[in-house]
């Protein structure tokens, strides 16, 4: 099942790499090791069989979904010290596979969101924006260096479209003046798009192999296409277009990888729709009115607290039952 | 025919009936030995009409039903009576109880039996008397008395449908499909008898569409028989058609709602092997000694049907299918989903066994290293009950039993769906048969301590209102002690004894 998941990411990462340089790489290595060595650890104190728990892989695809969420110039430290939190914080001191209410991998985000906003902001320009490409060597002053030569500083790093747009948004711009520059080209952004459609297609072959079902990405991206739509026809001025919000940032990697996380999300099928459209709604809130660019991790967490409730009230009708 | 679909189930669990279906029925020889375990029925156990010693014949009652729910349990051979002791049962977990050994004497005499030529001039009364007399209970695996279902609970209650459940859908099990190939007629004589004692205005018999043949063999024994009220059904074989509840939903629509019995939404659902055990009763006058069942499995050289003689220990029909194999690894009664593990192969053959399963290792679901479960919820969506396995574990494992019950946790029909499809290959039929004793258990407890206490209330009040009486009594009497007529009372008793003393004194004088 995880195999599954770790092979529906391929797209993914390889459209990361592709657009965004090799940094995301870094991300993804640092973060699984350090996942699947702290899970290790965790396991042995807590006196649990090691083998069966790591080889089910949950460690390496929570340290996956960590790395690709991160900034791509983010020092070494970001994906070590996120793993970490990941593994030991938000899964083992809940009592480890199963038992964490809250998906381990946004909570880690949040955490260093919240903790190192500079380092979490550092994103590579898309490849395609950079006169000469960038190159293994380009990347290793923001990763391992402490303060990059100031010359580079300006022709690799960038802020994401959605960072961009807030920022210019709350300087008086129209969307349509924002969406002029260079980094917004296509529906939502350079890069960003074929990222999304990669997750997208990888989420289907997940849906086709039935690893998740239809209902929580199916919430999710409809709640968050409902009500940017509402907002789109008022005030089309100054907020993006409904795909807009669906194919920027993590909406279609938190759609079908991360909100599907069985442990921390809704079972009933009539309440995983709902928790996913709850997601949704509350990545617009958040996108739009809250103090930070992207919603999908704050708006799992909150949202993973409703689920005894939503679980509570969506049972399905038993066999025999009015 | 319209069908309908239930939630879940498993539509692609292997068959196995390949192995035990082509070889037709075999009757299994009369072991040297006979064991009836006196409880092989839902309800109480049968109580001995024989002794030690006793010589007994083929169909000769040797113990009697005893109260409304039991069954009479009938010799299968001709011999004599060696020990009425505990012995071995079928039983998960591996009990003793009191059962009838027979010594068969090799003649296999028989108490002639009496044919019947026309049961349309029996009245249902009697029908039923026959059904009950020859000890015919669910065959399918329930082993409930048919005639209670026949009788007290069908002829109080409109019956529309007879369902006559030939969807064996347990893997490996194919005694029903061997029966209904073969001895179609019969089946369907057995229908009519049915039809006639309900008054059902049809009969529904269903197999599933994995078994054409069957079908055809079906359709031939409707054809020659003229009755249109009886249709044939093939429905998806999709595990566990053959429930009860999820045949009914298939074939009608309609829920049998929780807590109650198919005939309150007017219908009868039986067995195709106990359907030919009543036709063999009415018609042919024959008890139940007697039904098929399937040995098979890698564990055993030769898998097919047998007829058995019940009583038959299983160690003599391994013989007869020509000995174990060397994969011969557990010994199971019933299929790999819902049957359970043998302690012994001399445990005997019952009237509720359909199928001996000799597993390998391979065969026998082994059980996995258990994982935590991840909520998935592929539990839920495989559950033909609808339930949410997964909340029911969690109830269960944190002895939180009432909630497990508020989710119906007695709804759960222990198919084992949700065991074969946990990625985390939890036992969860284990906990939910845990749970659901533990809560019957507390729930007896709970009874016993609401009597206790009720009887110690009575008790107080009962005391508390004789002392206050007591006390109302005795103050009375102060009072009317106190009380100055009562004074003047005593002093005029003692003038007048003084008086009459005196008096007495003069007449002396």
């Amino acid at each position: 099942m995880m195999l599954w998941v770790l092979l529906a990411l391929t797209p993914g990462i390889i459209t990361m790499i592709w657009q965004f340089g090799f940094g995301v790489l870094f991300n993804i290595l640092i973060c699984v090791s350090t996942a699947v060595v702290a899970e290790a650890l965790m396991l042995y104190i807590r006196g649990r069989p090691i083998v069966p728990f790591i080889g089910d892989l949950s460690a390496v695809v929570t340290g996956l979904l960590l790395a690709l969420a991160l900034p791509t110039l983010a020092p070494w430290w970001i994906p070590f010290v996120g793993a970490i939190i990941a593994i030991v914080l938000a899964k083992h001191l809940y009592g480890g596979l199963g038992y964490n209410p809250f998906n381990p991998a946004m909570v880690a985000f949040a955490v260093l969101m919240v903790s190192f906003p500079k380092s979490m902001t550092v994103w590579t320009l898309p490849q395609s924006l950079i006169p000469s490409g960038s190159s293994f060597a380009d990347l290793l002053p923001y990763i391992f260096g402490s303060s990059p030569a100031s010359g580079v500083v300006d022709a690799i790093t960038a802020a994401t479209p959605l960072d961009e747009l807030k920022t210019q948004l709350g300087l008086n711009k129209t969307v349509s003046e924002i969406q002029s520059s260079a980094i917004f080209s296509g529906i939502s952004g350079t890069g960003w798009q074929s990222v999304s459609l990669a997750y997208l297609l990888g989420g289907i072959l997940l849906l086709f192999k039935k690893v998740i079902s239809w209902h929580i990405p199916a919430g999710v991206l409809s709640g968050l296409f409902a009500i940017s739509l509402v907002f789109y026809i008022f005030e089309p001025g100054s907020t993006p277009s409904p795909l807009f919000h669906l194919f920027s940032g993590g909406a279609m990697l938190g759609a079908f990888f991360i909100a599907t996380d069985p442990v921390t999300a809704a079972t009933t099928l009539k309440g995983r729709f709902i928790y996913g459209v709850l997601i949704g709604l509350l990545t617009y809130i958040i996108r739009t009115w809250g103090g930070y660019p992207e919603g999908i991790a704050f708006a799992v967490i909150l949202i993973n607290m409703t689920v005894p409730l939503i679980d509570y009230y969506t049972p399905p009708r038993v066999y025999g039952h009015k | 025919m319209k069908l309908w679909r239930f939630n879940g189930g498993l539509p692609s669990l292997a068959e196995h009936k390949n192995e035990s279906v082509n070889l037709p029925i075999e009757v299994a020889t009369v072991p040297h030995q006979l064991i009836y375990p006196l409880r092989q029925h839902i309800g109480n156990a049968a109580a001995s009409l024989v002794n030690v010693g006793d010589s007994v014949l083929r169909g000769q009652k040797i113990a009697d039903a005893q109260g409304l729910i039991s069954a009479p349990i009938h010799a299968g051979s001709s011999g004599t009576v060696t020990s009425i002791a505990d012995h071995l049962i079928p039983h998960p977990s591996g009990f003793s109880a009191p059962s009838i050994t027979i010594e068969t004497d090799g003649l296999d005499n028989e108490i002639v039996p009496t044919p019947c030529t026309n049961f349309r001039e029996l009245s249902i009364s009697a029908l039923v008397d026959i059904i009950r007399e020859a000890g015919i209970v669910g065959l399918g695996g329930a082993a409930f008395p048919t005639a209670i279902k026949l009788d007290n609970q069908s002829r109080s209650r409109h019956i529309e449908t007879l369902i006559l459940n030939g969807a064996e859908c347990e893997p490996y099990i194919s005694c029903d499909d061997r029966l209904l190939k073969e001895r179609a007629d019969r089946v369907i004589e057995g229908v009519e008898i049915l039809l006639h004692m309900l008054g059902a205005k049809q009969a529904i018999l269903a197999i599933e569409d994995n078994v054409p043949d069957t079908f055809t063999a079906i359709q031939t024994a409707v054809e020659n028989n003229h009755n249109s009220a009886i249709t044939g059904v093939q429905i998806p074989t999709i595990y566990p058609t053959g429930g009860e509840k999820q045949l009914i939903k298939t074939l009608t629509g309609k829920e049998v709602p929780s807590g109650c019995i198919p005939a309150d939404i007017g219908i009868v659902s039986i067995n195709v092997g106990t359907v030919h055990a009543i036709q063999q009763a009415v018609i042919e006058g024959k008890p139940l000694t007697s039904r098929i069942i399937t040995v098979t499995g890698e564990g055993v050289t030769k898998p097919h049907n047998l007829e058995v003689r019940i009583g038959t220990p299983i160690q003599h029909l391994i013989t007869f299918c020509d000995g174990y194999t060397k994969h011969a690894e557990r010994l199971i009664m019933g299929g790999p989903m819902m049957g359970f593990a043998l302690l012994n192969d001399e445990i005997p053959v019952v009237k509720a066994t359909n199928c001996i399963l000799v597993a390998s290792q391979h065969e026998a679901i082994t059980s996995k290293q258990a994982m935590p479960c991840i909520r998935c919820g592929l539990c839920a969506s495989a559950c033909p009950a609808t339930l949410l396995p997964q909340q029911l574990y969690w109830h269960s494992q944190s002895e939180q039993l009432e909630k497990a019950e508020k989710l119906n946790l007695f709804d759960c029909i222990e198919c084992g769906c949700c065991d074969v499809v946990c990625p985390s290959h939890i036992p969860l039929v284990q906990h939910f048969r845990y749970a659901k004793s533990a809560l019957k258990v507390q729930k007896h407890e709970k009874h016993l301590s609401d009597i206790a206490r009720e009887r110690f209330e009575s008790r107080e009040t009962r005391l508390a209102r004789d002392k206050a009486e007591r006390a109302e009594r005795s103050r009375k009497k102060k009072a009317a002690l106190k009380s100055k007529p009562a004074k003047e009372e005593i002093d005029a008793a003692i003038t007048r004894s003084k008086q009459k003393k005196q008096s007495n004194e003069i007449g002396e004088n």
